[in-house]
């Protein structure tokens, strides 16, 4: 065993960052079961009180996002939706109102009122508006004008500029090609050479990169595969290369990185996890015929079991301590009442046959870090135990975490399984659950 | 021009100077949202700007309160376009610009319209300005060696302006400081790749395969290296496939018993390419297999899944996916 001095940067903060996050994982696995099940829950109250405080309110410190403001109604927004909450008519109309005045006289919308209009703050604008939802608010959307800024900024290189003179890059592309889709004002003037764009940022590891050559990122890989959903032309991008390369940004903690060997971040849980939704609803749609996925090999036709409750029940529940199972009055969309009784425990481990539904990625592992590491049980998610939150990691983390719930199912509407949320069955003795012998 | 860092924080509506501008206020409405309660300074000298940025004033005066702007929020992507503008109207001297931009980089090495700003400096300076930036970026890279905009901002600067000679020796340092360093191995690979100097990928190939290994078997949990050798061969599997060194290097790390994971996926990866084993591999792996694997079916892919299944269990999901595609490929 090295020495902690002959270590390098990347791994002596990696190692920092295990320590923090193992401990309290040992911590929360030598505590009682209803003080673990405590643990797990997730803190709707205190988050919508953290998220509806900031749509009223912001100190002095926030005057570094002062060109960021429909950036945060939208954080805010996403997540309370995602809360399953509603945000009360006053603030709603306040919000469409706002909203207007960071609308551009020639279309797009700006970080506030009075600034020049860009394409990230139009795609938190829109998808604010949207997510409210509602004739007032989709009627405030001036879909004309905002076509034209979109065809304003688009590039020669088929990328786009975030505003007038910004700077291109994969970001760029799908803010503006996905706010397009959702108002159908997307054409073929602005598709054009999109996908050539995001193409050269594939880079030799498989995810995407930010500009032609850059490192793979899982904020431009979410973006540029979107995007080239969006277009119609994902099967251009090397599907299997990309898919490997994101299976392994998920680490030890449970949670993802952004970037291999970096740390892992709340945020990631979306940016990462998300393209795992992406590639399995590519799969899904598929499933037809067998298509490949990027490399000749069918994919869609082996072992059809579809994973039941009773498949499930029928494993012996060995090595799940930490389950999959019941229905927990905090979590997801259902509000019975848990009953210990009903819980399945699955070991992750004995899942044969059931890769068609089974997400790629390890949804336990992902549920357990946001919840336990991420979130502040006073209000508010973020990027690891260290940091402090804010309204960014509480819409990515909580966003995520909807994906873990969510990824066992076929049909995107519907409530999550029983079984896909992460609950507290059992006396829980301490495991580590993912530390690799290999490393 | 303006030498100081900022006027002091003094009220821009005490000053002579601006006697004559009369303070835009934000159009929040009577309700707005997401409302910042901004400190006064920060108040007034978006008033200020706000006024100018609508009466479109390219003037020295304008040039400095948007310095002003930048130092309270440096995210405001408006002012800083406002100062190209008054910038390209004043005909400015851009050295001086770089300058201003140096002082404040280390506090905003994460902030996309410094960046964005620099580019557009340097882009008009030219060639001259290259050395000046390459060495900035070092210094950032000192600090920071992941730094994603510092990064981005290097290779537009050798794309644009040149400067390759000494590129892949910086790779090499920042490797030998950093072997996990995942933005060096990046830029090692755009390097050998685009740079002129080097006669492309496929000359570079052998000496690089070398470099590869090396750094694999120094460290073979480190996920660069495998990646980088997989990116060396870049739609040319086939000599992937056929490079003994490649399959040995596997061999080499599955034999040592530790830190295999991805000593296993490269060989796998290429027994699905076509890559026809030695009954050594076989052996090699079968002697990985501990008590609670189940015996190892005749396929060597499927094997290797099996046992990835187990030591890579994070991931077992894949390993079970990527298995169940090698029986439907299996013909």
């Amino acid at each position: 065993m090295e020495s902690f001095r002959s270590l390098t940067v990347t791994q002596r903060d990696q190692i920092l960052v295990e320590q923090q996050v193992f401990d309290i994982f040992k911590t929360f696995y030598n505590l009682p079961p209803s003080s673990q099940s405590f643990m797990l829950e997730l803190q709707r109250e205190n988050h919508v009180e953290y998220l509806t405080k900031g749509l009223t309110g912001l100190s002095p410190s926030f005057c570094v996002l002062d060109a960021n403001r429909p950036w945060i109604c939208y954080w805010i927004l996403h997540s309370i939706a995602l809360l399953d909450e509603f945000v009360d008519p006053e603030l709603e109309n306040n919000t469409i109102d706002f909203l207007s005045r960071c609308q551009g006289p020639n279309g797009g919308y700006a970080g506030g009122p009075g600034q020049m209009p860009h394409l990230a703050t139009t795609y938190a604008a829109v998808n604010s508006l949207v997510t409210l939802g509602g004739d007032k608010a989709l009627s405030s959307i001036n879909r004309e004008k905002l076509y034209m800024f979109l065809r304003q900024m688009k590039d020669a290189s088929g990328g786009f500029r975030m505003h007038d003179g910004g700077e291109i890059d994969v970001r760029a592309c799908y803010t503006a090609i996905s706010v397009a889709s959702l108002l159908n004002i997307l054409d073929d003037e602005l598709v054009q050479n999109v996908g050539n764009y995001i193409l050269s940022c594939q880079t030799y590891e498989g995810g995407i990169s930010g500009e032609p050559g850059s490192e793979a990122h899982g904020g431009y890989t979410f973006c540029g595969l979107a995007t080239m959903i969006l277009i119609n032309e994902v099967d251009r991008l090397d599907l299997s290369s990309l898919t490997d390369w994101v299976v392994f940004r998920q680490g030890v903690e449970g949670g993802f990185q952004g970037r291999t060997n970096k740390l892992v971040d709340g945020c990631y849980s979306f940016w990462q996890g998300g393209i795992f939704a992406l590639l399995k609803r590519l799969n899904s749609t598929k499933e037809v015929k067998p298509i490949p996925l990027g490399d000749g090999e069918g994919s869609g036709e082996e072992s059809p079991q579809t994973t039941t409750s009773s498949d499930a029940a029928g494993e012996e529940g060995l090595n799940g301590d930490l389950s999959l199972g019941g229905s927990h009055s905090e979590i997801g969309d259902q509000h019975n009442t848990s009953s210990q009784d009903n819980v399945i425990d699955i070991d992750h481990n004995h899942s044969k046959g059931h890769a068609n539904v089974e997400p790629l990625f390890n949804s336990l592992a992902l549920q357990q870090y946001i919840l336990l590491c991420s979130q502040e049980l006073n209000g508010g998610l973020r990027d690891k135990p260290g940091k402090s939150r804010d309204h960014y990691h509480t819409c990515y983390c909580l966003s995520g975490l909807s994906v873990c719930q969510r990824s066992w199912l076929e049909d995107e509407d519907s409530p999550p399984l029983p079984r896909a949320v992460l609950v507290v069955s059992r006396s829980l003795g301490f495991r580590d659950l993912w530390v690799q012998n290999v490393r | 021009m303006d030498s100081r860092e900022d006027d002091g924080g003094e009220p821009l509506s005490r000053m002579a100077e601006w006697r004559d501008v009369t303070p835009l206020p934000q159009d929040d409405g009577p309700n707005p949202v997401v409302p910042i309660a901004y400190k006064e300074e920060f108040r007034e000298t978006m008033d200020y700007f706000r006024a100018i940025y609508k009466a479109d004033e390219r003037s020295p005066r304008a040039l400095r309160l948007t310095r002003r702007a930048i130092h309270l929020n440096p995210g405001n992507y408006t002012v800083w376009h406002f100062r190209r503008l008054v910038l390209e109207a004043l005909n400015a001297d851009l050295d001086e610009e770089l300058d201003f931009l140096q002082r404040i980089a280390n506090s905003n090495s994460k902030n996309y319209q410094l960046w964005h700003h620099r580019r557009w400096v340097v882009e008009r300076l030219g060639a001259n300005a290259r050395a000046k930036e390459l060495n900035l970026i070092k210094k950032i890279l000192s600090i920071d060696a992941k730094n994603y905009h510092a990064w981005s901002h290097r290779q537009w600067v050798l794309q644009a302006l040149g400067g390759w000679e000494d590129e892949l020796d910086y790779c090499q340092q920042l490797l030998e400081e950093d072997i996990f360093n995942n933005s060096a191995w990046n830029q090692r690979y755009f390097v050998v790749t685009r740079s002129p100097y080097l006669g492309g990928l496929k000359a570079m190939r052998a000496s690089e395969v070398r470099y590869t290994v090396e750094a694999i078997l120094a460290n073979p949990n480190n996920e660069c290296p495998w990646r980088y050798l997989q990116g060396l061969y870049k739609d040319d599997i086939k000599a992937l496939v056929n490079d003994p060194e490649i399959s040995s290097v596997c061999l080499k790390v599955i034999n040592t018993k530790n830190n295999y994971v991805f000593a296993l996926k490269m060989l796998l990866d290429l027994l699905c390419h076509g890559f026809q084993p030695c009954h050594e591999f076989r052996d090699s792996v079968v002697a990985l297999r501990t008590s609670d694997t189940d015996p190892l079916g005749p396929d060597l892919s499927m094997a290797i899944c099996d046992i990835l299944e187990h030591v890579d269990s994070l991931r077992a999901s894949y390993w079970i996916w990527r298995k169940n595609k090698l029986s439907v490929a299996a013909v």
